[in-house]
């Protein structure tokens, strides 16, 4: 009787201990679970972020544009007058600035970088090539202000002396070219803008091309070499073809920056609002307008106006990134 | 016959189409790199030649006298370190999301695209989105504002390099720990960070450099102090807007700050992703 009681009340005591340990054990795994859908609704809620931080510049450009859009209507797009005192604007001359610095530099960097990142995955000694492309991921990163200041005060002067007028007497009398190269050599102006842009997108494009080129698997170029091809047939019939779209994607990621680039621009463009037909005289881009202009801008059309040039500008590069994002995302998928 | 003697020349044809070729790639080379190394010499130059321990603890002059660059490197080191506050604890967040709860569904693959870019969109935009949601709103320039518009160019760099190192964490440690019972939360934080962390501090670091030299959403958020200011809600200064401000103005004094300025800011982003490569090679 005595052991079988003592038994039970053993038995009491480690039920009373189980159900608190059970029930302690509960409480600790509930908290577990909360704390785990907390963190996820939480990163949940920085991803959705993400999305509303794009949404909300669209949004917030086009509410703050649109005095300018109800004044100006369509020929806010087609006008090149751009007058602070009468208050009417028209964005023409800026999207044509940055249209044509942009590809100016584009023409420039892309052949320019493509044979860089010829010559450093099939020419360059191995010794060299993690040196050269450190050197050149480095240099992509330096800020644009560095570019812009050494466009003004170096490149600018020295163009100004020398290939402006060189420039000027070789194309003074050719009947259609003439027109290109019209005008006293400034030093600054949109030549000079794009020639900085070129030299500041070189590293971005030299960089892509570089990667989708070494994604180009070996057994075809070695192929290619085993039938007698010579380097640059490999090049021209493997490797180009194979990473094609990777390389139009880096190019229009490279053109993205050039069209959205502010300080190497503004500092030598020259800010003039007129749309000339010659490339070495004075000009505008779009995002050299806003920098210039949007702290002096008095007047809620005027304000109004530049931030319209910056919702033109975000929609023009915004279609130029998602078509290179989509392109490489192609290509990505390709090399798995 | 014909044919034999056709053989070499065509031969030979090939060989010298090649031969122009690699010319070519090799002087671009040169050319593209000379351009960049002529850049850095003329700037080591400009900017040695006016650094001095005055540079670090004087005040911006008025034009005309001598002076430092002391409040604009204080402000640039204030704005970059509240938008690192800001922008990188939403940019892990959100690349915890895309790598750990829903690496495989459709807000993910959204969120990817966007955050690309987002990655490379016009810095002046950001600056006039900024300008719009708190500037004009609170009714002057500020600090602040200017932190927030340099957080939402961190958060993006952030978000990818989360997401990729994340990516990278292998999936054997998340079951090893979720057989001893541990919660997704807890893998996440005790597992997967700290698998990743170097790569994480990384692309923080890349983030860092990214901004350092940012001008363009500067110029209408903090716009600029000509003297020292503490004030988060005041306007404040920076190194980029000092330089791009004293540059374009025709005084010898501030042009020299302008390119000593540019220096500091070249050293600080190489440091960085010197600094930024060291560790990811690491591991």
């Amino acid at each position: 009787m005595e052991p079988a009681r003592r038994q039970s009340v053993a038995d009491v005591a480690l039920e009373a201990g189980n159900v608190a340990v059970d029930a302690s054990r509960a409480h600790a795994l509930n908290g577990l679970r909360s704390w785990d859908n907390v963190y996820r609704w939480l990163t949940r809620l920085a991803a959705i972020g993400v999305l509303a931080i794009l949404g909300g510049v669209i949004v917030s450009l086009f509410i703050g544009s649109l005095p300018a859009l109800r004044e100006f209507g369509f020929s806010f797009l087609t006008e090149q007058r751009w007058n602070p005192v009468t208050e009417k604007f028209g964005a023409l001359a800026p999207v044509y600035g940055t249209v044509v610095t942009s590809f100016i530099a584009m023409l420039i960097a892309v052949p320019v970088g493509l044979m860089i990142a010829v010559f450093l995955t099939e020419l360059c000694p191995m010794v060299l090539r993690r040196p050269i492309g450190i050197a050149i991921e480095l240099l992509a990163g330096i800020p644009s202000i560095i570019y812009g200041i050494w466009g003004l005060f170096v490149f600018a002067p020295f163009l100004q002396e020398t290939l402006q007028p060189a420039l000027i007497t070789i194309f003074g009398n050719v009947p259609v070219l003439s027109a290109l190269f019209e005008g006293p050599p400034y030093g600054i102006g949109v030549l000079t803008a794009s020639l900085v842009l070129a030299i500041m997108v070189l590293p971005f494009i030299t960089s892509i091309s570089r990667d989708v080129f070494e994604a180009v698997p070996p057994v075809l170029k070695e192929a290619a070499y085993g039938i007698g091809c010579t380097t640059w047939e490999v090049v021209r019939y493997v490797v180009l073809p194979y990473a094609r779209v990777g390389v139009i994607g880096g190019v229009m990621l490279g053109l993205g920056r050039a069209l959205g680039e502010t300080m190497a621009v503004t500092f030598v463009i020259g800010n003039a609002h007129k749309i000339s037909s010659s490339i070495i005289a004075p000009g505008t881009t779009i995002s050299a307008t806003i920098a210039n202009e949007f702290t002096e801008a008095v007047g809620d059309l005027y304000t109004s106006s530049l931030i319209a040039l910056g919702l033109i500008l975000f929609v023009i590069t915004f279609f130029v990134l998602a078509a290179a994002r989509y392109m490489l995302m192609r290509i990505e998928r390709r090399i798995g | 016959m014909a044919s034999s003697l056709a053989m070499p020349s065509r031969y030979a044809a090939r060989r010298r189409r090649n031969f122009v070729a690699m010319g070519l790639s090799m002087t671009a080379t040169a050319f593209g790199l000379g351009w960049l190394v002529l850049i850095l010499g003329v700037l080591l130059w400009e900017g040695f030649s006016g650094l001095s321990l005055r540079v670090f603890t004087e005040m911006t002059p008025p034009p005309g006298s001598a002076g430092g660059l002391l409040n604009p490197i204080f402000g640039s080191l204030v704005l970059t370190i509240l938008a690192v506050i800001i922008g990188t604890p939403i940019g892990i967040l959100a690349g915890t999301y895309m790598a750990e709860y829903g690496r495989h569904d459709r807000l993910t693959s959204v969120v990817r695209f966007i955050n690309d870019i987002l990655l490379s969109a016009p810095s002046i935009v950001v600056g006039l989105f900024i300008y719009e949601v708190m500037v004009y709103p609170m009714g002057h320039f500020s600090g602040l504002a200017g932190s927030v518009a340099l957080a939402v160019i961190v958060m993006p760099v952030v978000v990818r390099t989360t997401e990729d190192m994340l990516n990278l964490v292998p999936n054997q440690l998340r079951e090893a720990a979720a057989a001893l019972g541990m919660p997704r939360a807890y893998i996440i934080a005790r597992v997967c960070y700290k698998a990743a962390q170097a790569g994480m501090i990384t692309g923080v670091l890349l983030a860092i450099a990214r901004i350092s030299g940012e001008t363009a959403p500067l110029l209408f958020t903090a716009l600029n102090h000509q003297f020292w200011s503490t004030d988060l809600f005041g306007p404040m200064s920076s190194l980029p807007v000092v330089i791009f401000q004293f540059a374009l103005s025709p005084y010898k004094d501030w042009q020299q700050l302008a390119w000593t300025g540019a220096l500091i800011i070249t050293f600080t982003v190489l440091a960085l992703s010197i600094g930024a490569r060291a560790l990811s090679a690491r591991k």
